[in-house]
């Protein structure tokens, strides 16, 4: 710890601090271009410059300059540092006279207007009128693809969004291009930039060089209802704030929260926000002669019910990748009713077997706690487009200490260096019996963190024995005779973000019920009569036979055209709905906006229904339906927290039989802009797959 | 004046044998085992005693510097970074030193390498420095060759050196700047803290050093701390390499004792100024980053770093510009903008979109075509740039046009009244006045 007088006031700080947080430790301001919290420190505008006493006798970078880098008085009096002296104010008030010269001062057309740190700084740095009758600098604009719109002539070289891209999304497409004035940030070839975290240097540049492309000119700032939220493109459920004007939402940001996102969120999350506004299913439909017909709500139900009532218990359920606690507990609790448990929303032949306890499908050490690690084993997951931000933990680790990586699986670009081990699970096998270098690696590590990605342990091509056989060996491997005391790196990394919830409320196949591959399979030979699809598109709905098929979902996507009814539901946007992300923390959206048309909430939708079949389910609001699972699931209460799987769990895990003798690993997330029926609703997302496959044949 | 005895760079002109066999007939590699087995302290302190101050234009005490460097390594290697990117317009002295006294600098990397307990040594070239470069690397391998330097070399004292070329860029003389290019990235300079000292090359310890101040070392060594401390005045010691360019009658580089008077230095190597004495305009005395002088104020003034402060100056890299009468000092002043706006990195704010700004107020003034209240807003911008910015650019940038306006106001006066004389009213003169 250190002395330091700021403005005359004494305060207490690490050594390590920089001045400009020792200032605000001590409640002074100081403005800012360059530095950020989470990038490396530049030290280029000069907005931050302060006055010190025990330094060089001239106004220095607080953003660079650290608190042990000055010298205490003659009697050992603590340094000084001022942050509001005429010295001070005069020095600022000429670098923002610099940065406006070239500035073209286009506020009034300007996306970044209202929300712009150039803009908000001069107000208190800028003077009323200009000095400068020179020519302004004209810069050309640059492509930087469909996702960020540039307009170089704002640009005011902080290097913000260079930094971003070589340290966080680890691509080197960025860079800052000539000397002094004819500087300039550039991607160098005029190409699309590949990460698939881009978006974040929108938010990052501080003026309104980089702004959003679809974004551009649809709002202004102060016009929007903001909502915080969560996101649900992937199963990390990133923190996210809704904006919406009137009954559309016009953009997704990020939110601050160090245990999940940091403020990064994917280009998926961040963009896909025009899906929510097509291919919308707004009113209820039923097929009549083979063709869907929109209809009321009544005739819709009546249509479900009568079905249902028909079939008795030959009815299944299974819940796709958006859905939330509350439909799911509802769907679930319809079905009981019904004297049915064939619910499932794990993906097709899953090994996640629903006797296994809460610690084999959870990312356990968290994700917060990859930073912790000191081996990682990713096992045929692609977390680079599996949870592209959970992705950048990783690569942050591994900037930090260098760790080793290894990975099992398809061989990608993850934007670190890794020690590529084999393709399959006689690669596992292989590793778990304690053969190869990486092997002693693991053995020797006290965090190992052993990454299980859901296309190692759900995929139609494996199997259910090697999903199971996988987790067993996973398990193995994260139990070494080294790890820490209450380590338990056993990490599934889910691929959507209803998974874990609805794993942890049970909606697997219970009381009788088959999986869900088994229930297609089931309805394809007939022995099912009705198949409810909450929001399910990823399963094979070309095999579901003459099911009568009834899809809740909000988009028109696969299921929605197999079905025969159609009961039109809600976007996350629209509707406050439970999730629980791959690390088993317990989240909650925030309603922005309502659903279209006739849609509703999708609890309530089932709610309904159960009145219509004669077995009222008993609940009548949000609330209601939210006390029955909180007493049935206590830990669901705990919005926010993360309820751990026990680590004693791994060795009852670890200690299964292998059957397995191989199996090829694949990512469940081909493409990682289309993974979800909104995403596939998207243009802009459809553009940027497009661009992403292009790009991947021109590299072959 | 220097007696012939006491000259270090004795092939200054190139008259003799550059290499290696003609380098030892003039004494260089004498009795540099011994220098390296009385240790680092004995150096260091041999080079305190004689008072030698950096050449390459800030005049920081070399042995100084030297300490700055861990006592003990913490196993971490120790670099020198000899800086040979003589960049500053009119200077030209560390070339001579290479071309025609290369093995000087070799000896005294050796040296200064035992001084800061450092194995290798990196020396930067400038870019455009190719018979330079040729001659250093050749003088490097016969050094090699004689087991003069490399592993377990006659010496005791093992040192590698590894001549660098750099791309031609002014920045990379700046210390960190260059470091970062030796790294093989974009030359742009580093903040400070941490100093190369404790982070440099490759996060190493190192000390960079101008090639004259390196150069000069085994000559110290083998006369003595004292006989160099004898050279000039207090705290002004020593010989100096001196490049005179502009209107004097024989323009020349030469080696000269400091602390002589500037009007003797000139008439005694360069045979006055064209035109006699009463022509002289000013002169920049330290290459182009310093204020300029005006003529009658630097005739008398003593020629070292603190004869120079005293007429507002300083000695930079001792390259004298000197300009008569016949000179548009105000256009002489804008091609140093000029010069600096285009060297710019353009890394740091002030000095980016500064270094511009006054080019091309600079240029409406060449022509007249401005306000005279312009000229006190010009000052204010380089008191701006001055101070604010990562490295010394932005100063360097800054002091010429702020000793144009202290020195030479009348003159951007009487060509802006010019101007608008002879200005017709359909608008020749533009209309500034709009605002």
């Amino acid at each position: 710890m250190a002395n330091i007088k700021v403005d005359g006031q004494l305060v207490e700080v690490p050594d390590y601090y920089t001045l400009m947080q020792a200032a605000e430790a001590a409640g002074a301001e100081i403005p800012r271009f360059c530095y950020h919290d989470r990038l490396s420190v530049a030290g280029n505008c000069r907005m931050c410059l302060v006055e010190v006493k025990g330094g060089p006798p001239k106004p220095q970078a607080s953003c660079a300059m650290s608190v042990k880098d000055l010298r205490p008085g003659p009697n050992g009096e603590p340094p000084e540092m001022f942050t509001n002296t005429p010295m001070v104010k005069k020095a600022r008030e000429g670098v923002m006279e610099f940065l406006l010269i070239n500035h073209p001062l286009d506020c009034p057309i300007c996306d970044q207007g209202g929300e712009c740190d150039l803009q908000d700084q001069a107000m208190a740095y800028g003077v009323s009128g200009s000095r400068f009758f020179e020519n302004k600098r004209a810069v050309e604009d640059k492509y930087m693809g469909p996702l960020i719109k540039t307009s170089m002539n704002r640009c005011i070289h902080c290097t913000r969004c260079v930094r971003f891209t070589t340290e966080v999304a680890g691509i080197s497409e960025l860079g800052l291009l000539g000397r002094g004035e004819d500087a300039e940030i550039t991607p160098y070839l005029e190409r699309a930039l590949t990460s698939e975290l881009q978006g974040n240097v929108i938010d990052l540049c501080p003026v309104g060089a980089l702004t959003s492309k679809p974004y551009a000119f649809h709002a202004r700032p102060w016009e929007l209802s903001k909502t915080e939220s969560i996101d649900v493109m992937d199963a990390v459920g990133s923190a996210v704030r809704v904006d919406a004007r009137g009954r559309e939402v016009m953009r997704v940001l990020p939110r601050v929260n160090e245990a999940i996102n940091e403020e990064w969120i994917s280009d998926k999350t961040r963009f896909h926000w025009d899906g929510l506004k097509t291919q919308r299913l707004d009113r209820p439909y039923v097929r009549k002669n083979g063709r869907l017909q929109s209809t009321t709500w009544d005739e819709a139900f009546a249509t479900v019910a009568a079905r249902i009532k028909q079939a008795g218990n030959r009815v299944g359920a299974i819940a796709g990748d958006l859905s939330a606690v509350e439909e799911m507990y509802a769907l679930k609790g319809l079905l009981a009713s019904i004297g049915s448990g064939m619910t499932d929303v794990r993906p097709a032949m899953s090994g996640i077997d629903p006797s296994m306890p809460r610690s084999a499908y959870l990312f356990n050490p968290t994700i917060a706690g990859i930073e912790e690690a000191d081996a990682i084993l990713i096992i045929g997951a692609n977390p680079r487009r599996e949870a592209a931000v959970l992705n950048a933990r990783i690569r942050k680790t591994w900037r930090a200490k260098g760790i080793p990586v290894a990975v099992i699986g398809e061989q990608a670009d993850l934007t670190y260096p890794y020690e590529y081990l084999g393709a399959g699970f006689e690669t596992l096998a292989d590793l778990a019996a304690g053969n190869g270098a990486f092997a002693n690696t693991l053995a020797n590590a006290q965090r190992p963190l052993i990454i299980v990605g859901e296309g190692a342990v759900s995929h139609a091509s494996l199997g259910k024995q090697a999903g199971r056989d996988t987790i067993a060996l996973a398990a193995k491997l994260a139990s070494g005779a080294n790890v820490a005391e209450g380590w338990n790196g056993f990490a599934l990394l889910h691929n959507a973000a209803s998974r874990v919830g609805g794993l942890d409320i049970g909606f697997v196949p219970h009381n009788g019920g088959v999986c869900s591959a088994d229930q297609i399979a089931m309805a394809g030979r007939g022995e099912l009569d009705v198949l409810i699809l909450l929001g399910a598109d990823e399963y094979d709905t070309s095999a579901m036979g003459n099911a009568f098929v009834v899809y809740i979902g909000s988009h028109g996507d696969k299921g929605a055209n197999r079905a025969d009814v159609i009961l039109p539901g809600a976007t996350y946007t629209e509707k406050s709905g439970t999730y629980v992300n791959t690390e088993g923390r317990v989240q909650v959206t925030t309603r922005a906006v309502f659903p279209p048309g006739d849609a509703k909430e999708d609890w309530a939708i089932i709610r309904a229904l159960s009145g219509v079949i004669g077995q009222p389910l008993p609940y009548n609001s949000l609330s209601q339906l939210r006390s029955a699972i909180y007493a049935e699931f206590p830990h669901l209460a705990r919005i926010d927290q993360i309820t751990p799987g026990s680590v004693g769990d791994l060795a009852t895990l670890a200690g299964a039989a292998i059957k397995t003798q191989s199996a090829p690993y694949k990512s469940r997330v081909s493409d990682f802009y289309l993974s979800n029926p909104i995403a596939r609703a998207s243009a802009v997302m459809a553009e940027c797959a497009a661009m992403a496959s292009g790009m991947r044949q021109a590299a072959e | 004046m220097l007696a012939d005895k006491d000259r270090i760079f004795t092939n200054l002109y190139g008259r003799h044998d550059w290499t290696l066999a003609g380098a030892r007939q003039r004494g260089a590699w004498a009795g540099t085992r011994e220098f390296i087995d009385s240790g680092r302290d004995w150096i260091t302190n041999e080079v305190k005693a004689s008072g030698l101050r950096g050449r390459g234009g800030a005049g920081f005490p070399t042995a100084l510097k030297w300490t700055f460097m861990p006592k003990v390594s913490d196993g971490r290697p120790h670099y020198l970074l000899v800086n040979a990117d003589e960049s500053e317009p009119g200077t030209c002295k560390d070339r001579e030193i290479m071309r025609h006294d290369p093995h000087h600098l070799v000896e005294g990397c050796l040296l200064a390498a035992r001084a800061m307990d450092a194995h290798l040594a990196f020396i930067y070239v400038r870019g455009e420095f190719i018979r330079e470069r040729q001659h250093l690397e050749h003088a490097v391998q016969e050094a090699y060759d004689a087991k003069l330097i490399g592993k377990d070399n006659i010496h005791g004292w093992d040192l590698d050196i590894i001549v660098h070329h750099g791309a031609g860029a002014y920045i990379c003389g700046e210390e960190t700047a260059q470091m970062e290019s030796l790294e093989g990235k974009k030359g742009q300079p580093r903040l400070k803290p941490p100093f190369p000292a404790g982070m440099g090359v490759y996060g190493n310890p190192t000390t960079v050093n101008n090639v004259e101040s390196i150069a000069v070392v085994p000559e110290i060594l083998r006369r003595s701390g004292a006989w160099f401390a004898s050279i000039g005045r207090a705290n002004n010691t020593g010989t100096k390499l001196m490049c005179v360019s502009g209107h004097v009658n024989r323009p020349a580089t030469f080696e000269e004792a400091m602390g002589e008077s500037f009007k003797d230095i000139i008439d005694k190597h360069c045979g006055g100024v064209r035109g006699g004495w009463d022509n002289l305009l000013a002169v920049i005395p330290g290459g182009s980053s310093v204020p300029c002088v005006p003529g009658e104020k630097i005739q008398n003034a003593v020629y070292d770093f603190d004869g120079l402060r005293e007429v507002g100056s300083s000695m930079g890299t001792a390259a004298i510009i000197v300009m008569d009468k016949s000179t548009d000092i105000i256009k002489a002043i804008w091609r140093l903008s000029a010069f600096y706006k285009h060297e710019s990195c353009g890394q740091c704010t002030p000095c980016r979109e500064g270094t511009g700004w006054m080019m091309r107020v600079m240029e409406r003034m060449v022509e007249g075509r401005a306000q005279k209240r312009e000229i006190d807003m010009l000052f204010e911008v380089t008191k701006q740039i001055e101070g604010h910015t990562i490295c010394a650019l932005g100063d360097a940038a800054a002091w010429p046009i702020q000793g144009l306006i202290r020195n030479f106001r009348h003159v951007i006066e009487q060509r802006i009244d010019q101007y608008t004389y002879s200005s017709t009213s359909d608008g020749a003169v533009p209309s500034i006045a709009a605002e």
